[in-house]
């Protein structure tokens, strides 16, 4: 059995504008010790599907079902999650500057932290606790910085301390929501090392939401991507990458600019989101496809098996067989073009 | 547009005469001492003796982290800061010390592009009224005229003319940028300052927009300093890069040249960190993990601004600040900042710092285990 397991979950909000469908129908499941990666733009859903099933989003409407080893996480009581959040499952944010309180110093935060979850650790044994966490996540002369207050931290020392502070309790589960959107590229790859080696050494099962293919390629064991509040195709991550189904997975791989070898004028995909209060009917993606069928126009696609393997999903209506994807796919973009770019 | 989406990119002009030149140029902040009562004044040293040229119809890109200086350096080079000291040349003429008045015509050929396609428009206003400003500025056209020249810059970046009363509030993030893009080049610029461009914007729209700029210069003969922290997206549309740390420039260099031969270590190492959207190289790749942050640039360090997190830093590096040349055999095009240069297929994460600990910033735990 999987470690978390979500299925058919929906989330909305009703604003003055209309009721913004969030998430609709997203299912996932998360091995133990391994990483997912969700990724998306903004808007796809990634962020809030994961704040629902910790329990963060206030006046939602939400339905579906998020097993945490075998219990529900939606239906849980206040002080049920409480135990679940932090304890079993740590979370860091995009912004560390903001998840942390300014007021009190990082080592206080954290024995904080440890002794909410558990009255029998002294302040002591906390303390050096969090001095033995700062060591680990990377900062240097933990014994006097853990006395810091965090605007004495850089950003990306606070967001190792934010690392820290989810690892506090051993969780067996942390959501990462965007943790190096905010940081320079060395700096991400020194919190990027950070995690991984210390899910390697404790096996914690990682939740990464980023919107950079880039980071997915680096630290995915599997991958979801979504757009629009739904999962488009989830596979194990060379899949996604080299043999992908979706029509949306292809189109983000084409837009980004080449890392080596020749320049190449980039691919867009025209136009843009949409709106998630009045969603085309059907495929979600299909005002944007460029091998869109009268039926993306009206049916919404199921997530179904690709060439029957059952880990590779995507929610399209090209058929699932790749050769004959294939070849609908030069008969289709053979008849229309690509509408141009952006208008 | 284009939409002939196999087409290359044109080939920039090759060898253009120098549109800009910037010579050893200076800006310091003053700030608040931090300690109380005292009379010595601190400064931010945000851009420390740069110099560079760019040649018209080409592409700079400048590359670095947060701090490093390269928008104060895009905003001294617009005249929106004075500079401490050193020179700008613009298309032959010293605009250092230019009024704001004598600066004027200046102003119709140096544009600028925000990062913040919210922020940089007011929401109050009509998106026609907004890309129409440089033409009621420099009190060029009114009434019809303004309107047909703002529908026409409209058309150029790919937004509906018709679109001339929404707004900004009405269009989604790229379209945004495109009515920035469409105000930055109303008046046909000769030089576009793009400062963080397409960092606001999703991958997919990105690309539109990075596209449309492309076009545009081959279209209008633009020139373009392109300020970036996605190096991808730097190598992608510049012509030569220089890469900024502290202040100061570390490396300037051909795109390819850069890439294929980084001399300096910061460029090594920021270049080995950019995660790459391709599992199998992402894999393969030797990480040159730096340690610790940029230090502050209100005390930077001596000698080399590098030294306390370089991997190959030496006593030399402590004292000597190195200059900006060629190095190994590469062409005057290519320079770096660094007494050590890094050679080809040299892997610098094996190499250790052979100065003194108190010059070093050190690391603990699984990060330096590994």
């Amino acid at each position: 059995m999987a470690l978390l397991e979500v299925s058919d979950l929906h989330v909305s909000f009703k604003t003055s504008d209309g009721i913004v469908q969030a998430v609709r129908g997203v299912s996932f499941q998360v091995e133990a010790g391994q990483t997912l990666g969700i990724v998306g733009e903004s808007g796809s859903g990634k962020s809030v599907s994961t704040q629902t099933i910790m329990g963060l989003t206030r006046g939602a409407r939400i339905s579906g079902q998020a097993l945490f080893e075998g219990k529900d996480l939606l239906t849980m009581g206040r002080q049920e999650m409480q135990k679940v959040r932090g304890a079993k499952v740590g979370m860091i944010f995009q912004d560390p500057l903001s998840s942390l309180h300014p007021y009190y110093r990082v080592g206080w935060q954290i024995v904080e932290m440890i002794r909410q979850h558990d009255k029998e650790t002294s302040k002591a044994q906390a303390k050096a606790r969090a001095v033995e966490l700062l060591t680990l996540v990377g900062i240097p002369q933990p014994d006097r910085r853990v006395n810091d207050f965090p605007h004495q931290f850089s950003g990306g020392m606070r967001q190792r301390a934010m690392i820290a502070m989810a690892m506090a309790l051993n969780p067996k589960m942390l959501i990462a929501d965007e943790p190096t959107t905010a940081l320079d590229v060395t700096v991400q790859a020194q919190v990027l090392r950070v995690i991984r080696n210390l899910q390697e050494r404790f096996g914690t099962a990682v939740v990464l939401i980023t919107h950079d293919l880039g980071v997915i390629a680096d630290v995915a064991d599997q991958v979801v991507v979504m757009y629009a509040g739904g999962v488009m195709e989830q596979a194990d991550l060379r899949t996604i990458f080299f043999a992908n189904h979706h029509p949306y997975t292809e189109g983000l791989l084409q837009s980004l600019p080449a890392y080596g070898g020749e320049r190449k004028r980039l691919q867009p995909i025209p136009g843009q989101p949409p709106s998630l209060i009045s969603l085309p009917p059907g495929c979600p993606f299909s005002p944007r496809c460029r091998y869109v069928m009268d039926r993306c126009r009206t049916e919404q696609p199921p997530l179904a098996p690709v060439g029957g393997d059952v880990t590779h999903l995507s929610a399209c209506w090209l058929p699932h067989d790749v050769a004959a994807r294939d070849e609908l796919r030069r008969r289709i973009t053979g008849q229309t073009l690509p509408a141009p770019a952006g208008s | 547009m284009n939409t002939d989406i196999s087409a290359e990119r044109p080939a920039p002009p090759a060898g253009g005469d120098v549109l800009l030149r910037v010579e050893n140029l200076v800006k310091y902040f003053p700030v608040q001492s931090a300690q109380l009562f005292s009379r010595q004044k601190d400064v931010v040293h945000a851009v420390d003796g740069v110099s560079l040229e760019v040649r018209r119809g080409q592409t700079l890109g400048l590359v670095g982290e947060t701090g490093c200086g390269k928008s104060t350096l895009a905003r001294c080079i617009m005249r929106l800061y004075d500079v401490t000291s050193g020179r700008i040349t613009f298309d032959g003429n010293d605009i250092t010390k230019l009024s704001a008045r004598q600066m004027r015509p200046y102003r119709r050929e140096i544009q600028m592009i925000f990062q913040d396609p919210y922020g940089s428009l007011n929401p109050r206003r009509r998106v026609g009224s907004i890309i129409g400003d440089p033409f009621a500025i420099h009190r060029t056209a009114s009434g019809q005229e303004r309107k047909r020249l703002v529908q026409e810059a409209m058309e150029l970046v790919g937004l509906n003319p018709e679109h001339y009363n929404r707004f900004p509030a009405e269009f989604s993030g790229g379209q945004r940028q495109r009515i920035g893009v469409a105000r930055a080049l109303a008046f046909r610029p000769k030089l576009v300052v793009c400062d963080e461009p397409v960092s606001a914007l999703d991958v997919s729209i990105q690309a539109q927009i990075i596209n449309l700029l492309a076009d545009l210069q081959s279209e209008l003969g633009l020139t373009y300093i392109f300020i970036a922290h996605d190096l991808s997206v730097v190598r992608h549309v510049s012509t030569s890069v220089a890469v900024m740390y502290l202040g100061q420039i570390t490396e300037l260099a051909p795109v390819d040249q850069l890439w294929d031969h980084p001399r300096h270590p910061y460029t090594d190492a920021l270049l080995s960190a950019v995660p790459v959207p391709d599992p199998d190289k992402s894999a393969q790749r030797e990480r040159i993990i730096l340690v610790g942050d940029v230090p502050s640039p209100i005390s930077p360090p001596s000698g080399c601004r590098f030294h306390p997190r370089c991997p190959k830093a030496a006593p030399v590096c402590v004292d000597d600040r190195p200059v900006l040349e060629p190095h190994l055999g590469d062409d005057s095009e290519h320079l770096a900042a660094c007494h050590f240069p890094v050679e080809d297929g040299e892997d610098i994460s094996k190499a250790r710092p052979t100065i003194a600990a108190e010059h070093r910033v050190t690391e603990t735990g699984v990060v330096s285990g590994s």
